[in-house]
């Protein structure tokens, strides 16, 4: 297959599993039917977060219940009494 | 009103000198109760009992509020319980204490004794967990004590676990010292939105799961023994008897719940009771629903002492407060059911 637009050999690539043809003079792409939107679809994936791996929490639960990372955890003062009252 | 001071003791792991661990809180003085006058003298006796002179050492006051007045002489503990125990149910409880001393820490005397009008138990000294550094806390000491704690049988006539009760009087308190305090309408609806077992209206229901429980689990409640570095041991028997096991996981939970507690340290806390095979919560799957009530009813707990201790200090609540008050707030749907 040759560039429709400066008519150089294109070559076949396989990026996330779609294929693509690139020309190897202007370095244009070719998208067959339905690759444009499996790659948005891709890339939407890519740049969500991933799931969190957080336990399950109460729905009175504090919005940010399970969310908080290593090290930058903040406890405010009084909890530290907190924990060890009745 | 007044201050007074509410302490653990042990020995910094340096020195082995003592080192006396204080906070303060404050109450109202109709709650105040008098320290009897001779338990200094009375832990100087129970420490020294060859009556051999005293070498000179220290009685501190560990704690001295309205439930319990706790004194240390040298390697002694003496606890004063509240006014109006109950002697065959503290017997029995301080019993369960004895019989597991792999658990609970094991009293030096198995009866307590009438002084001044308050029975006084007779304890080892143990070294708490450090408040100054609670990222040291030992919460997988903790589950695996809770969880065999539950997983042994109740001895017959052992009382109900108090959980419920001390939930329901910090709610009267919060009626009786703060009524005019803003968070006491979200408080108060969290707690008629929990069944009339988490009240202490009504036993625990038919089918529910049962056990040994301490009934009153919080970092507070650990001691090494003999310290400074013997294993860790359950102390303060005045709850425990027989309930629903999840309450004793409901104060972490509720922790996380609100944000407080880091999701890390309560998994720790959660994987630890079930490695240890505990029967509060299923062996896998989503703990919650079975932790939603007893956390819940801990959080209107600790969220009415909280306001109850800022209104009578005349301060404003802090962020750890406002969290538990704003998850109260949470636990009511708009039309006033639970959620």
């Amino acid at each position: 297959m040759h560039c429709p637009k400066c008519h150089a050999p294109m070559h076949t690539y396989n990026r996330n599993g779609v294929q693509i043809e690139q020309c190897s003079g202007c370095r244009g792409i070719f998208l067959d039917y339905g690759e444009l939107e499996t790659l948005t679809r891709l890339e939407a994936q890519w740049a969500q977060p991933a799931p969190p791996a957080a336990p399950g929490a109460p729905a009175w639960g504090a919005p940010h219940a399970g969310h908080h990372g290593h090290g930058g955890h903040h406890r405010p003062h009084s909890f530290g009494r907190m924990l060890f009252s009745s | 009103m007044r201050h007074d001071r509410r302490a653990g003791v042990g020995f910094s792991r340096a020195s082995s000198r003592p080192i006396v661990l204080v906070h303060t809180v404050i109450h109202c003085p109709r709650t105040l109760t008098a320290m009897p006058a001779d338990l200094h003298e009375h832990a100087r006796a129970a420490a020294h009992p060859a009556a051999r002179p005293c070498p000179g050492c220290v009685t501190d006051t560990l704690a001295d509020r309205p439930d319990a007045t706790v004194v240390r002489h040298h390697r002694t503990v003496v606890k004063a319980h509240a006014p109006g125990t109950d002697p065959a149910a503290l017997r029995a409880r301080v019993a369960v204490a004895a019989a597991l001393p792999d658990i609970l820490l094991p009293p030096l005397d198995p009866a307590p004794v009438p002084l001044g009008g308050r029975l006084v138990t007779h304890w080892p000294l143990g070294r708490p967990v450090d408040p100054d550094d609670p990222d040291a806390a030992p919460w997988e000491d903790a589950a695996t004590l809770t969880a065999r704690l539950h997983r042994t049988p109740p001895p017959p006539g052992l009382p109900a676990m108090r959980g419920p009760g001390k939930a329901a009087l910090a709610v009267a308190r919060l009626a009786a010292d703060a009524p005019g305090h803003p968070a006491v309408p979200a408080l108060l609806g969290a707690w008629r939105a929990l069944p009339p077992w988490a009240r202490d209206e009504e036993p625990a229901p038919p089918g529910a799961v049962t056990a040994l429980c301490h009934g009153d689990l919080h970092l507070g409640q650990l001691v090494r023994h003999p310290a400074p570095d013997g294993p860790w041991r359950l102390i303060d028997v005045d709850d425990l008897g027989v309930g629903v096991p999840a309450w004793d996981l409901a104060r972490p939970a509720s922790w996380y719940a609100c944000g407080l507690l880091p999701a890390e340290e309560w998994q720790r806390f959660l994987r630890a009771y079930r490695a240890a095979r505990g029967p509060a919560v299923p062996a896998e799957g989503d703990p919650w629903p079975t932790l939603d009530v007893p956390a819940r009813a801990l959080t209107v707990q600790t969220a009415a002492r909280s306001v109850t201790k800022a209104a009578l200090a005349g301060r404003p609540l802090d962020e750890a407060e406002e969290a538990l008050v704003d998850a109260c707030g949470r636990m009511v749907a708009p039309g006033g059911g639970p959620v």
